[in-house]
């Protein structure tokens, strides 16, 4: 979203007046499109104010193939977003409930999980385990990061592994999945949560639409892999309006209880 | 070097020896992924009928369907039980339509996971046969949640507490076949492929070009070797001159020579040091560094 005094729309192309879309959250009062946000500007707008410490915030990833262009796109990502890498992981408060967070920025090389994200998932599940506090994710992801081969793959399994012991101990995992949250990083974390929520109108899946609709040689509905339609179909708990996200983990993570777990035996 | 450029059918003129990768010659990144995708390579069930005796295959998910795609089940290796999973490859049209090109839907990796669950149960180890070109890209796939799916999938392969043997024998096609390859013992055999995406997508999405597939393949680091440096497997399993499709059954005794080696070793291991030791062994794969540290 560019600075200035009026901002457009994504969705509906509307002029908004700048400052009205930052009291809405990015959410356009005209059309309620819910904008992307970056992974800094998400744990600002949904963790309680000046609560956050971030951790592991120079950790990047390797070019362990040396893949072709690699090195000078991840360059441009750090540049452009300011991080070093797709993920950002730390410790906060969100509606006074103390948790780890790690949330992703879709543009940092669209969110892609490789090695170095994966890696911050993970810690962050091990932070968590240590401390005994509950995990909430916030994804946005295009799915692994194919520059770095099948170590990208492997990131799956390790922040599948990570979350498992969460599970074991009887901590809370949150998972909220925001626009997009699709292939390796939805077949792993993004769909392992207690409790799965998700912004209005979130791309979310498995395999993108080109390759389905290549396969089944069909066009698809517009509505296809949104978060409506993972609703309906029973895949995710609950779509929250961004304003209400903090309320509704708060009461998730006051429900669920991180002070007094109970083990679940293996 | 000849080989067989269209892996779906076997050099002209020459049905019944197809060419193959002279001995001593080590084939391209393309010739590999050819090779792994060879109509006549021994298909993941052809594995499995040939390692294990007495073989019972268990059917559905209990909630939508059977997924022919994937075979699920227990048999018997060396005088003990196993529990096993293979996604189906055919190996002609009609097979290919019948297994969906061995493409599991989201039940074929539910059926997967209750068998997983069932050898925990029993105490049986895992052994999984890895060839899949990729989960199944289909609509309904996706609204039975093929993300989940998998996602339940590998992270109950993560925590099983009994040995899990993975031997990627064709195609290790990204999350379809991770989902049934994590693993204490991941094997390859030589001229299997295990890539997060086939080269000729990526040629798509980096070049808009999937005609540079061939360049891809060299990228993405996918042959058995490749892997074995970059710590993503553990063995390689060799394969006999030109590729297991000119002498299946020898490809097939290197295979059981391997499986019967690693099972044996992690037989009686306490379930809390495997749990352990497999933990730390996907914990550690990746290459991060700290910023400023060049």
């Amino acid at each position: 979203m560019p600075a200035g005094l009026w901002a457009k729309c994504a969705r509906c192309r509307q002029l908004v007046y700048q400052k009205e879309l930052d009291r809405h959250l990015q959410v356009c009062p005209r059309c309620g499109y819910h904008h992307r946000l970056g992974a800094r500007e998400r744990i600002a707008l949904t963790l309680d104010a000046g609560s956050f410490t971030e951790f592991d915030a120079e950790l990047t990833s390797g070019d362990p193939l040396q893949f072709p262009d690699y090195a000078a796109k991840l360059a441009e990502a750090r540049r452009r977003t300011g991080l070093a890498e797709a993920a950002v992981a730390g410790v906060g408060t969100i509606d006074g409930q103390r948790t780890v967070v790690v949330a992703l920025d879709f543009f940092f090389m669209g969110g892609s999980m490789g090695s170095a994200v994966g890696e911050k998932v993970a810690r962050a599940a091990e932070r968590a385990l240590a401390e005994r506090l509950p995990l909430v994710a916030f994804c946005a992801s295009g799915g692994a990061r194919m520059q770095e081969g099948a170590l990208s793959l492997m990131q799956l399994a390790k922040t599948s592994a990570a979350i498992a012991r969460l599970h074991e101990a009887g901590l809370p995992y949150l998972a909220v999945l925001c626009d997009p949250t699709t292939g390796g990083v939805a077949a792993s974390f993004a769909f392992q949560g207690d409790v799965i929520l998700a912004e209005p109108g979130a791309l979310i899946g498995f395999a993108g639409r080109r390759v389905i609709e290549q396969t089944i040689r069909r066009k698809l509905p517009e509505t296809f892999q949104t978060a409506e339609f993972c609703l309906e179909h029973g895949m995710i708990d609950m779509i929250v309006p961004r304003a209400e996200l903090r309320g509704r983990l708060g009461l998730l993570l006051r429900t669920f209880g991180a002070s007094r777990p109970v083990p679940v035996p293996a | 070097m000849t080989l067989p450029l269209d892996a779906t059918t076997p050099a002209p003129g020459d049905a019944a020896h197809p060419p193959g990768a002279p001995a001593g010659v080590r084939p391209s990144a393309w010739e590999v992924v050819q090779l792994a995708r060879h109509a006549q390579r021994p298909k993941a069930p052809d594995v499995v009928r040939a390692l294990l005796t007495d073989l019972v295959e268990v059917h559905g998910d209990r909630a939508y369907r059977d997924d022919p795609a994937m075979l699920a089940g227990f048999g018997w290796f060396d005088g003990q039980p196993v529990a096993v999973v293979a996604p189906r490859k055919g190996r002609d049209t009609r097979e290919n339509l019948a297994f969906n090109f061995g493409m599991p839907n989201p039940e074929g990796y539910r059926k997967a996971i209750r068998v997983m669950r069932l050898a925990e149960k029993f105490g049986l180890p895992l052994l999984s046969v890895v060839d899949t070109p990729a989960a199944f890209p289909g609509d309904e796939a996706e609204m039975r949640g093929q993300a989940e799916a998998i996602a339940r999938a590998i992270q109950t392969m993560t925590r099983l507490r009994v040995p899990i043997v993975v031997v990627i024998t064709g195609e290790g096609g990204s999350g379809g076949a991770l989902a049934i390859a994590v693993g204490d013992v991941v094997l390859m055999l030589e001229y299997a492929t295990y890539t997060v995406i086939p080269p000729e997508g990526c040629a798509a999405i980096l070049w808009r070009d999937a005609g540079r597939a061939r360049e891809a393949a060299d990228a993405l680091h996918l042959t058995a070797p490749d892997l074995l440096r970059l710590g993503v497997i553990d063995e390689i399993v060799p394969e006999p001159p030109g590729g297991a499709h000119l002498d299946p059954d020898a490809a097939i005794a290197s295979v059981r020579a391997a499986v019967a080696r690693h099972l044996r070793a992690l037989r009686g291991v306490d379930p809390a040091a495997l749990l352990a030791r497999r933990y730390e062994k996907y914990r550690r794969m990746g290459r991060v560094l700290v910023e400023g540290d060049g």
